[in-house]
């Protein structure tokens, strides 16, 4: 038996965030206090000016593959094949680091700058991974 | 810092290296600071001050019998050396201490005595990175580079010939690792790890040590060695995720920490006569050297190609033969530190003739912190 998936263990601050991918939601965050724009990851307060007013919101789930590295030697968790280790670059701006999922782990499928959309993996009761497909598959 | 106000008196690497089984990661350290004391007479006694990562200062003053008035844990990865530099000139010129004692030693591939990998599930780099399946430096360090790439107009071909240059300096260093030539087909055509990486694109996974002693210029002219003075420093860090980093193209701890370093040292890059640039992949040294100003974005490839790094070169770069074909033992910082030291005593293998200014470049974990120190083997 390979052992299970390498999972996050949400803290108090990220919390909401988590929440959110298991509600099918991309949950971004932003400060009402600047006009920093939003941020990544979650945190209560605004990594530019400091303010503690932020507020979360559903981002659009839109974005495009920024850049990535295809891992030829898959660690124990992550099954036997070959995959893309991604940073999508999302429409609000943040990056996050993904996999990239419904196209073939070459170079030749992925291609910097394609567009991509947020999926949502379960991986149990609590824990929902987001993901990103080419946008339009 | 007050220029030339601090000097390195002593300097070594561990007596063996590369493959070390009989050595346990405090034994590394202990071996090269009893190395670095013989180098300039001195016994643990005269030591002060302590500075070191990957163990704790407490773990390397008990070890070695020293009651320090000034200890560093500063612990930033593999860059950690040149802040511990910094910081030492620092204390040393406000009076904390007089003689500090700085030590690396890792067992990266023996694993004697060392501790494991691994990220808390909890943290950051646990929530937001390590679920998606990085599996160590080679699949995260590189990930910003494919934007790299395509942001420059560089190839794959670009980042083989950095490796194929460090091979010719190493074929001059006895102590290297490897030493037989490559070409860029070579590197090419070795296995493929994290695409586009190859092998021999990747640093290599060894056993080793060094350790620096540093004192104040006054005190530094009665040694036995030639003290080399340190001229400037800079450190700053920025992300502990690869993926937050602000540019992909551009280390942001790199540009703050090269330009405080070039600001406190007055030099100029034409002034710059060797260069070390912490190299754990093949494509560091081209950030390093548009990160440091030596070329403007988009030029540092052809500079490599041109053969200006090259032996020969008007900027002959990591002359050990680097973290690619040298040694990597985890935290090479305190490798090119070392390197920096050889080539201003004029004892390096691969002696830059009449070299009056080096420039140690570091890395910290993925881009996520660095350290910069400007030496002179020119007195006050
Ligand atoms: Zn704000």
């Amino acid at each position: 038996m390979p052992p299970p998936r390498m999972l996050p263990e949400p803290t108090p601050e990220t919390r909401n965030f988590w929440d959110g991918c298991k509600a099918g939601e991309l949950r971004l965050q932003r400060c009402t206090d600047c006009d920093g724009g939003s941020y990544f990851p979650p945190r209560p307060f605004c990594p530019r000016c400091g303010s503690r007013k932020v507020e979360a919101y559903k981002a659009s789930g839109q974005g495009v593959l920024w850049s990535y590295v295809i891992n030829m030697r898959p660690r124990p968790d992550m099954g036997t094949e070959p995959y893309a280790i991604a940073v999508v670059k999302l429409a609000e701006g943040p990056q996050m680091m993904t996999n990239i999922v419904g196209c073939p782990q070459t170079p030749e499928a992925l291609v910097l700058d394609m567009p991509v959309k947020v999926t949502f993996a379960p991986q149990n009761d609590d824990i929902s991974l987001p993901f990103f497909e080419p946008a339009g598959a | 810092m007050k220029r030339k106000s601090i000097a390195v008196v002593g300097a070594a690497e561990t007596t063996q290296m590369g493959k070390i089984p009989n050595v346990s990661v405090i034994g590394l350290h202990a071996d090269a600071a009893l190395n670095a004391l013989a180098d300039c007479g001195l016994k643990p006694s005269d030591i002060d001050g302590v500075a070191t990562a990957g163990i704790s200062p407490v773990d390397l003053a008990h070890y070695m019998g020293i009651t320090p008035t000034y200890a560093d844990g500063t612990s930033v990865g593999g860059c950690s050396f040149m802040l511990h530099v910094r910081h030492a000139a620092a204390a040393i010129n406000e009076g904390l201490c007089n003689t500090v004692l700085i030590t690396h030693g890792e067992s990266g591939r023996s694993r004697v005595g060392a501790g494991g990998f691994g990220r808390a599930a909890s943290s950051l780099a646990g929530q937001f990175e390590m679920p998606y399946g990085p599996a160590g430096p080679p699949t995260m360090f590189t990930v910003p580079v494919l934007r790299y790439l395509k942001a420059r107009g560089y190839t794959v071909e670009d980042l083989a010939q950095v490796a194929v240059i460090q091979r010719e300096w190493a074929a001059k260093n006895p102590r290297a690792s490897y030493k037989d030539p490559i070409t860029v087909e070579d590197v090419l055509k070795s296995d493929m790890i994290a695409w586009p990486f190859t092998k021999l694109m990747c640093c290599l996974v060894t056993d080793g040590g060094g350790a620096l002693i540093l004192t104040s210029a006054e005190r530094a002219k009665d040694f036995p060695q030639k003290p080399v003075y340190i001229l400037g420093t800079g450190e700053s860090v920025e992300t502990p995720m690869v993926s937050q980093m602000e540019d992909f193209t551009s280390s942001k701890a790199f540009r703050v920490s090269g330009k405080k370093a070039f600001e406190e040292s007055g030099v100029s890059h034409a002034d710059v006569d060797h260069l070390m640039i912490y190299d754990a992949f093949a494509h560091l040294p081209l950030y390093g050297l548009e990160d440091l100003g030596f070329c403007k974005p988009g030029e540092a490839a052809g500079f490599i190609k041109g053969r200006n790094t090259a032996p020969g070169g008007k900027l002959p770069l990591n002359t050990n033969g680097g973290g690619l074909s040298y040694m990597h033992s985890g935290m090479y910082g305190m490798y090119a530190l070392q390197e920096s030291v050889r080539q201003m005593r004029g004892v390096a293998p691969a002696q830059v003739p009449g070299a009056k200014i080096s420039i140690a470049h570091g890395v910290g974990g993925m881009f996520a912190a660095s350290g910069t120190i400007v030496f002179s083997n020119e007195a006050p």
